[in-house]
């Protein structure tokens, strides 16, 4: 594996707390490194597992998932729905065959700028270790930004109108 | 009287099932032999590789294949069947979606020898002998066909026309689907033969509020026959799965497993499914959660049970190896 390979991760934030995490590390110049590609959404909860698969099918080497802490949810329990999807979908990554180093879930304040440096430096060095993901057939990881802000929004529009959660 | 369909039926990686239930449409098969001249069908009649290449492109009006593609051998024939028929159907969940043979992708062809080749507690074979391409007989160089590493849907393979879902389709969608191609009452390319609604949708069970405490085999509870399997505990596939299947699995008191495929606007049959079972999972913090999910035995072999070859990260064409 060559020595320079810089992975590319897609960071799905909430808007509420994550995202406002990641931009305090950006404005006080807490350094975290450019690997990652930061889309926002507006909770944690409304990330589909099959968005995942798209992402690593475009072209990411990882995708990390950040919500606010449990009892922050800014849709009160918009985080518990993304605690009980993760095993889940830690599980079946492994199964299908993409490494644990790849998948992350993790919560993140608005204040915590430096607790997400440090993450997004960590999973960096992790997939560093496993290296680039092998099976991806495309290259259009802003095309799966785009889809993922975009469903976040449906989700948000189907639970006002009081949607199923039958997955139907 | 129009000339007689002229049907060709093949298997590639199949258990025979699909066959089978071509033969249990009943006395409705006498109406399909009818209706079409059976120019190949390798279960029921004789036929060598040169009949195929000897027939004219175009000259199969219908070619109903079953099972999916894991050998050189399932590619040769499937391209070469393609070329020949005006119509090529992916028929059953194998030839559709991967099928249950696709569970394979869980792993590799590597893999798959060192269980069967070395692995097993029965196996002897101490100069780890491996199946091999090419033997050296006495009547010249022998060939065998090459085991790919993964296991495709046909339509990664050649051009699909239509979709006949089911492990194995029912008499019923069997039907639909010739008695569509015999009046040439032809849907858009690309359809599948079954309902447009979900399993759920259509399904008479009662349900109250979905809510999964802990996630059990069919085999350990016995289920109320009323109530809606999932709420039971018992993973159902319902939620994402086509309707058209006459609730077979259900209506006899077992979960649906799928085998109709994904329902209309679902991508991922999988990945769907594991989202709608995440959601009812009656748990509050992430130490929960991480309990409940474990006693969840086989997830991706549960949720792909029958189409671990179209979920996104398998779902491209092949190309030549
Ligand atoms: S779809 Fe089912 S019945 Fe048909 S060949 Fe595959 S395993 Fe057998
Ligand atoms: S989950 Fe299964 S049992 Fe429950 S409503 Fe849907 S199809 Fe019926
Ligand atoms: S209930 Fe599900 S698994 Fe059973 S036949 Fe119907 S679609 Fe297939
Ligand atoms: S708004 Fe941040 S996790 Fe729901």
């Amino acid at each position: 594996m060559s020595d320079n390979f810089e992975p590319k991760i897609l960071g799905i934030l909430c808007n509420w707390c994550s995202y406002a995490g990641a931009d305090l590390a950006g404005t006080s110049r807490l350094k975290y490194p450019a690997n990652i590609r930061i889309v926002k959404v507006m909770c944690s909860g409304r990330v589909e597992p099959t968005l995942i698969l798209k992402a690593f099918q475009e072209g990411a080497d990882g995708v990390l998932i950040s919500g606010c802490h449990p009892g922050d949810c800014h849709y009160v329990d918009g985080n518990i729905k993304t605690l009980r999807r993760t095993p889940l979908v830690a599980r079946l990554l492994t199964q299908i065959g993409i490494e644990p180093e790849r998948f992350k879930q993790v919560w993140v304040s608005a204040s915590e700028g430096e607790k997400f440096g440090k993450i997004v430096e960590q999973m960096v060095e992790d997939i560093k270790k496993v290296g680039p993901y092998q099976k991806k057939m495309g290259d259009q990881l802003d095309v799966v930004m785009h889809e993922v802000a975009a469903s976040a929004k449906e989700a948000a529009a189907a639970e006002e109108k009081g949607g199923s959660n039958c997955g139907s | 009287m129009a000339p007689k369909l002229q049907l060709a039926i093949y298997w590639a990686a199949a258990c025979g099932g699909c066959d089978v239930a071509i033969l249990d449409t009943d006395e409705k098969i006498l109406n399909i032999a009818e209706a079409a001249d059976i120019v190949l069908w390798p279960i029921a009649m004789d036929f060598k590789y040169e009949d195929i290449y000897k027939m004219e492109p175009g000259s199969i009006d219908v070619c109903l294949f079953n099972g999916a593609i894991r050998t050189s051998e399932q590619e040769e024939l499937a391209k070469a069947l393609r070329a020949r028929s005006k119509f090529m159907i992916a028929f059953g969940a194998c030839a559709a979606w991967g099928g249950i043979p696709s569970l394979a992708n869980l792993t590799n062809r590597e893999g798959i020898f060192n269980t069967v080749y070395k692995e097993t507690a029965t196996t002897i074979n101490e100069e780890d002998i491996r199946p091999d391409t090419n033997y050296p007989g006495p009547e010249g160089e022998l060939h065998l066909p090459r085991i790919y590493d993964r296991v495709w849907s046909l339509d990664q393979v050649v051009d699909v026309d239509y979709y006949v879902p089911g492990c194995p389709p029912t008499p019923e969608t069997i039907w639909t689907a010739i008695l569509a191609i015999v009046t040439g009452n032809l849907p858009p390319k690309g359809t599948v033969i079954g309902g447009t609604k979900s399993l759920c949708d259509t399904c008479e069970r009662e349900k109250t509020e979905k809510k999964i405490t802990q996630f059990k085999r069919p085999f350990e509870i016995i289920a109320d026959p009323k109530k809606c399997l999932l709420e039971q505990g018992l993973v159902c596939c319902g939620p994402v799965t086509r309707d058209g299947c006459g609730h077979r699995c259900t209506n006899n008191n077992m979960p649906c497993r799928g085998c109709y495929g994904p329902s209309e606007k679902v991508s991922d049959q999988g990945a769907k499914l594991l989202n709608a079972i995440a959601s009812i999972m009656d748990v509050k913090d992430e130490k929960s959660a991480q309990e409940l999910a474990a006693t969840w035995e086989d997830p991706a072999g549960t949720v792909y049970r029958f189409s671990l070859a179209k979920s996104l990260i398998y779902d491209y064409k092949k190309g030549g190896e």
